[in-house]
């Protein structure tokens, strides 16, 4: 179903109007209110009267996650702070978290798109909704929430975790759309099954899968195994958080974009230049709706292609193709997105620590799970093995407490991490997806 | 009174332990006591050897974390309850053992235990006025 008729399936000379006068706008506001971006305005000689149509974004300058972070953490709010009503994060690349921050009118713009973006998937009114994404700093959850209540269906905020109790629901309150990342999905139908529950017995229509990357083997795995049709959907905090692009269930071949509200480009990561549809680099945002926390070119260092050809459900709006890699090295395990250095520097905080470590993830069961070989050198060692135990449970709950994810620890001896040309090999990923 | 122990440590995986057996037979290195503590995914080898500079330097030319313990090396009686008595003494004086174990050769009629013990200098005092024989680490390594 289509909610916003008008919106999204919109001419596209009368998109493109709204979206220059809606960009022209944002340029005005950040100028004005955001001293980073008026800097970097000055820096490269321009002025918001410079920005006269679409393609004039080009001339202005990236934002990066490194700029979030030097302004940690509200220095990119565009509102004085009377007129934030929300603040989220997401893990950093040193620690810090990225911090966004939204207005009520910002909290209404998230919802309607998520009310969008469920619609497209399947959902209607009439519909319970099972929403097994996590509440918190977090934006998964809230983000669907509010956008289920928009849309009016019924939301059951189960949030992550407990699943046992989840399947208990899920047979007696008789949801009948899932929302998930992809791999909890397959986690609950094996615990369903491992209960006497089939899939086949309740009365799941939909699922909404995104947060973490998958790939058209693991939809149809999890169409087959949940007896539901899997849709994809794609969001970021810094951009607002779920409900930036949504398949719609008809065609289920790439992610609509809501061009009344995001501006997208795919950029070459190396030199910075704009690509042309079908090219894959990484996707660069701009929203111009948003007011607290508006971002420009923001660099989502996710890696697609955008797919401008009409779409059989009738949404004008330009496709984006299911994320295929990261042009950095993080990593998102359940949901939780985790940097190497961030786990560096929970090592390298510890005295006794060597900087020598190895991240290695797998996905077991469906779910995903990250090992971290630490080397044992003369200031980790102890002759007694009950004093190393200690040391590997306090890496762990070190990471744990810092990063929001579980480890396992694993003591390795000195060497045993491959170097190459000097530098270790940080990660290795065994997750076939 | 103490002696020295080398701990090294070792992955959970097969051959480790030969590994290190032949570095320190190519290093001309004697074993006089060994035992191994391990986990699922990881282990401690503790050895007296001969020659600790000599074994120390062979095993971390070879890339192992090694490291010196100081231990007591104690005169067990060959007889049924003569561990025991040396147990009961250290846990009357309230000494904690972290570890030990047998030493190959004799001494004498007696057996000879490795004690991993804390506080080391207490404990020897304690065994001694107890009449427990410790062997002075000098002549452990050559015994
Ligand atoms: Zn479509």
């Amino acid at each position: 179903m289509i909610l916003d008729i008008g919106f999204e399936t919109m001419p596209r000379e009368d998109l493109e109007a709204i979206v220059l006068r809606r960009l022209k706008a944002t340029i005005d506001r950040v100028y004005a209110n955001v001293p980073f971006y008026r800097k970097k305005f000055e820096e490269n000689h321009i002025t918001p009267n410079d920005i006269k149509s679409l393609e004039d974004l080009k001339r202005i300058p990236f934002t990066t996650k490194e700029d979030l972070r030097d302004n940690y953490p509200f220095g990119m709010f565009a509102v004085p702070m009377d007129n934030v009503v929300r603040i989220h994060a997401s893990s950093g690349t040193t620690g810090k978290p990225t911090v966004v921050g939204y207005t009520a009118r910002d909290i209404n713009t998230w919802a309607e798109v998520m009310a969008r973006s469920l619609a497209a998937g399947g959902a209607t009114r009439g519909d319970i909704i099972h929403n097994a994404y996590g509440y918190g700093l977090f934006t998964g959850g809230l983000g669907v929430h509010y956008g289920a209540e928009k849309l009016g269906a019924s939301v059951i905020p189960v949030s992550g975790g407990n699943t046992k109790r989840q399947v208990v629901i899920m047979k007696d309150f008789g949801p009948t759309i899932l929302t998930a990342t992809p791999s909890y999905a397959l986690h609950l139908s094996e615990v369903a099954e491992e209960m006497g529950v089939s899939f086949e017995d309740l009365k799941f229509k939909f699922g909404i899968f995104g947060a973490e990357p998958w790939s058209e083997n693991m939809r149809e795995e999890i169409e087959r195994q949940l007896n539901l049709t899997a849709v994809d959907i794609y969001g970021l905090s810094e951009v607002i958080g779920p409900g930036v692009a949504i398949e719609c269930h008809e065609a289920k071949k790439g992610l609509h974009i809501f061009e009344d509200h995001f501006i997208p480009e795919i950029i070459d990561p190396g030199t910075g230049e704009v690509l042309p549809y079908g090219e894959a680099g990484e996707l660069v945002f701009t929203t111009i709706t948003k007011e607290a926390f508006p971002v420009i070119r923001y660099r989502t260092r996710d890696i697609t292609s955008l797919n401008p050809e009409p779409c059989i459900c009738g949404r004008t709006h330009i496709r984006m193709n299911r994320v295929t890699g990261r042009t950095d090295d993080m990593l998102i395990i359940r949901g939780v997105n985790v940097f190497p250095s961030q786990i560096e520097s929970v090592l390298m905080e510890m005295d006794e620590v060597e900087p020598y470590y190895q991240l290695v993830v797998d996905r077991k069961d469906n779910l995903d799970t990250l090992t971290v070989l630490v080397e044992v050198g003369e200031r980790l060692f102890s002759d007694e093995v009950k004093h190393l135990q200690d040391r590997e449970r306090k890496i762990a709950k070190n990471i744990k407490d810092y990063l929001g994810v579980s480890a396992k620890v694993k003591l390795v001896e000195p060497k045993v991490i491959a170097r190459s040309q000097g530098k270790a090999v940080r990660v290795i990923d065994n997750r076939k997806i | 009174m103490r002696a020295e122990q080398i701990s090294v440590f070792l992955e959970n995986k097969a051959g480790r332990l030969a590994e290190v057996s032949a570095i320190l037979a190519e290093a001309d290195v004697n074993i006089r006591a060994l035992a191994l503590a391990d986990t699922s995914d990881f282990g401690v080898l503790r050895l007296i050897v001969n020659d600790n500079q000599k074994a120390i330097q062979a095993l971390k030319n070879r890339g192992f974390t090694v490291s010196k313990t100081d231990v007591v090396a104690v005169e067990v009686e060959d007889r049924p309850g003569g561990l025991h008595r040396i147990l009961d003494i250290l846990h009357q004086a309230g000494i904690n053992v972290e570890y030990m174990y047998a030493f190959v050769q004799h001494s004498g009629k007696n057996a000879v235990m490795i004690f991993r013990i804390d506080p080391i200098d207490e404990a020897i005092k304690i065994l001694q006025k107890n009449k427990v024989t410790v062997i002075d680490g000098s002549k452990v390594y050559t015994m």
